[in-house]
């Protein structure tokens, strides 16, 4: 046993590793990424496991599904709405009979410090009718991501880890335990053609996983992850916590006259059991969750209930934004702490901004200046640094949705009868999600403008690589069909902002579809490279 | 004993690495240690908040409640008030008093500064003037971890092999800069409270 201090995306990676990965994938995005970067660094120092970035998630969920298949252990992490690119794959790996070990690590960011929304990635899980793992610290992390890679076997099902920002980006101590070897290459073969997906095999497939859900019930009855405390001093009230929440919990425990009963829960499918005896016990049940009501919109069903049910779903939690110690103690009826407060001061807000010298910057003051003659002008965003464009003194995009969404919806707009019509992406999110969309507008000769604010690299997240270099770019634009005469590459400079206006304007005066990448390294990329790679 | 600490300042001041500073000083120190930073888009020039907590026992919560920090510790002294609502009402504020003016909207600073000096306690230092008579601006993070030094739970011989461990890859003169501005910071915290009482 040794001693490590690890950030929660780290104590997932090496517990990972140390349950024998063969090999890792993922796409950047905040709070996942420490994930997979922790993950190449051990590759360099130690030769194995096999991790690399991907397109997207969707494409990283396939390579580890492949990994599965080839019957070696793998794992594919990805922020909460990363699912929701890699949905497909994940929903259809619960019917085919997982064979090396696959968990997918899903972090979710309750309080949206660095996403477009706060959906709960145990609702994916209960979907997909798999198992799902809640860690409440970065110890458990470990622990729970070493032992998926067993659940998932025994189970023949993905295994979901589900992680918040506070526990993927703190760190502390953790104890490792020893490493196991990684599985040689076995392919699967049942005899049963189990990961073909064709309606007759799918039919058995699910019929299958629905016979498992007794045996995965029974695992989340008996696991020390979800653990019952009846307290006889206090019948009056229950503490339901999953996750996270438990440590909020503890940090008021000893604040309360008598500790109340108490279940958490760790592990899903909940346990039902539990959760009916600590219901016989006691009159309230308090439910303490990081993120949706979901395991409290369980418990209270449609039905009148015999037992008082709080938390998110009845009002007595605030219904969004992430939980922390003080939210739990007014919901606790403790009182509140005093607190120094200086009266008559307002502090100015300081919210994120482009860095010094930033290239997104010159070419959205091009792209301002081209669209100034027009009196009415639509510029749809998508997620990255240049979302940032949104934001005073630019206030040059308007839209944000979800990775590749400005490609769409620009030619949408363009379709609606909007013109000028713009979409601004980012080089990575272009090649993650942009070109299909891409594709649709060279078919519909949408009347649209497409800039790829190209700067070299997944900057948003720590200068990560983009998966392909910047001069495949081009080529996969022309491919797909883009008019070669309607197709510009510019290099963004302060000096060249004028120059660069004349040919963004040009192009959206042109009535069809053209491109326009506005090409220029990000400079913390570029230090980071003198440093010797990503730190 | 616990000592928990909230961290401030602005992306790219170096507050991550002065949290990791004092952490591993912490940990040298054989304390339990939790802490935790926001990533991402919160860099970028915005503000930055960071928690570290230290105790002798298991640590629940990654967040330190409000009401209780023992410190605030802040590369800058906007964003010193900011998260004030975590301060113990016996709690020290330390924060450097050089601003980061990268907003149109910045507060008059002879007021702000007058509000913290106001504060039961409060340690307000001129970590640019102190770190550049240390050899380097870039070491105002650790004027600051000099500052709080006689608050922290870390003897000041362990803190200074933190600094030495983490700077060592980068040479020896980086390393004694730091370590000029280290003991520069806790030489400026010693006269600031030396005037108050």
């Amino acid at each position: 046993m040794t001693e490590i201090v690890l950030l929660g995306d780290e104590a997932a990676a090496l517990g990972a590793v140390h349950a024998g990965l063969s090999a890792a994938y993922a796409y950047p995005g905040t709070p996942s990424t420490e994930i997979l970067e922790f993950l190449i660094r051990y590759q360099e120092r130690h030769g194995r496991p096999h991790a690399a970035w991907c397109a997207n998630e969707k494409t990283a969920y396939e390579s580890a599904l492949g990994v599965s298949y080839a019957g070696r252990r793998t794992m594919v992490s990805m922020k909460h709405v990363g699912l929701n690119v890699a949905a497909d794959p994940f929903m259809n790996s619960a019917l085919v009979a997982i064979h090396g070990g696959l968990v997918v690590v899903a972090a979710d960011d309750p309080g949206m410090h660095s996403s477009q929304n706060e959906q709960d990635s145990r609702y994916f899980a209960d979907f997909a009718r798999i198992l799902c793992l809640e860690p409440a610290d970065q110890q458990e992390t470990y622990e729970m991501t070493r032992a998926a890679f067993d659940l998932s076997e025994r189970f023949q099902i993905p295994v979901l880890i589900r992680l918040v920002t506070r526990l993927a980006h703190s760190r502390t101590v953790v104890r490792t335990a020893e490493a196991l070897a990684e599985k040689p290459p076995g392919k699967f073969d049942d005899g049963q053609s189990s990961w073909l997906l064709m309606p007759h095999i799918s039919r058995r497939r699910w019929h299958e996983l629905l016979l498992r859900q007794k045996d995965i019930y029974a695992f989340t009855e008996s696991t020390r992850y979800n653990t019952l405390t009846l307290s006889e001093k206090r019948r009056d009230l229950g503490v339901i916590t999953t996750g996270i929440a438990r440590n909020y919990y503890f940090e008021n425990i000893e604040d309360l006259a008598a500790p109340p009963s108490h279940l958490h829960v760790g592990a899903f499918p909940a346990p039902v059991e539990k959760v009916r005896r600590l219901a016989a016990f006691v009159k309230r049940i308090v439910v303490f969750e990081d993120g949706y009501p979901f395991l409290e919109r369980q418990l209270r069903g449609m039905l009148p209930l015999p037992v008082e049910i709080q938390g998110r779903e009845s009002g007595h939690i605030p219904a969004d934004g992430e939980l922390d110690p003080d939210i739990v103690r007014r919901a606790l009826g403790l009182a509140e702490r005093k607190r120094i407060e200086i009266p008559g001061i307002s502090l100015a807000g300081r919210p994120p901004q482009f860095c010094a010298g930033c290239p997104h910057a010159d070419t959205l003051k091009s792209l301002r200046m081209a669209l100034s003659g027009f009196p009415e002008t639509t510029v749809t965003s998508d997620i990255g640094c240049y979302t940032l464009g949104a934001l005073p003194p630019h206030s040059a995009v308007e839209t944000c949705v979800c990775m590749g969404a400005s490609v769409g919806m620009a030619k949408g707009a363009s379709e609606a009868g909007l013109h000028p019509v713009v979409a601004v992406i980012g080089d990575s999110t272009f090649l993650h999600s942009g070109i299909t969309p891409l594709m649709d507008a060279v078919t519909a000769n949408a009347n649209m403008t497409l800039v790829i604010a190209d700067n070299g690299t997944v900057a948003m997240t720590g200068t990560q690589p983009t998966i392909l270099p910047q001069a495949q770019i081009e080529k996969v634009v022309l491919g797909v069909g883009v008019d070669p005469a309607h197709f510009h590459v510019l290099s963004t400079h302060p000096k060249l902002v004028e120059k660069n206006a004349e040919i963004i304007k040009a192009e959206i005066d042109y009535r069809g579809l053209s491109v326009i990448i506005a090409r220029r390294e990000c400079l913390e990329a570029v230090r980071d490279r003198k440093k010797g790679g990503a730190a | 004993m616990k000592c928990d600490i909230l961290l401030a300042g602005v992306g790219g001041q170096g507050v991550l690495a002065l949290a990791a500073a004092i952490a591993a000083g912490a940990m040298e120190q054989k304390l339990h240690v939790k802490q935790a930073e926001v990533h991402g888009m919160a860099q970028r020039g915005g503000a930055v908040m960071a928690s570290l907590r230290l105790a002798d026992r298991q640590i629940a919560s990654d967040l330190i409640p409000r009401g209780t920090a023992e410190m605030i510790l802040s590369m800058e002294p906007m964003e010193s008030l900011r998260y004030l609502a975590y301060l113990a009402p016996e709690g020290t504020l330390v924060t450097s008093a050089n601003p980061v003016r990268n907003i149109p909207d910045y507060p008059d600073l002879d007021a702000l500064l007058g509000k913290i000096r106001g504060l039961p306690h409060a340690i307000v230092v001129d970590t640019e003037r102190l770190a550049r008579g240390a050899g380097s601006v870039r070491a105002a993070n650790m004027v600051m971890v000099g500052a709080a030094m006689h608050l922290l739970p870390i003897r000041p011989e362990i803190l200074e092999s933190a600094v030495r461990a983490i700077f060592g890859r980068k040479g020896e003169d980086v390393v004694n800069v730091n370590l000029r501005a280290l003991r520069a910071g806790r030489e400026a915290a010693r006269q600031v409270k030396g005037q108050q009482s």
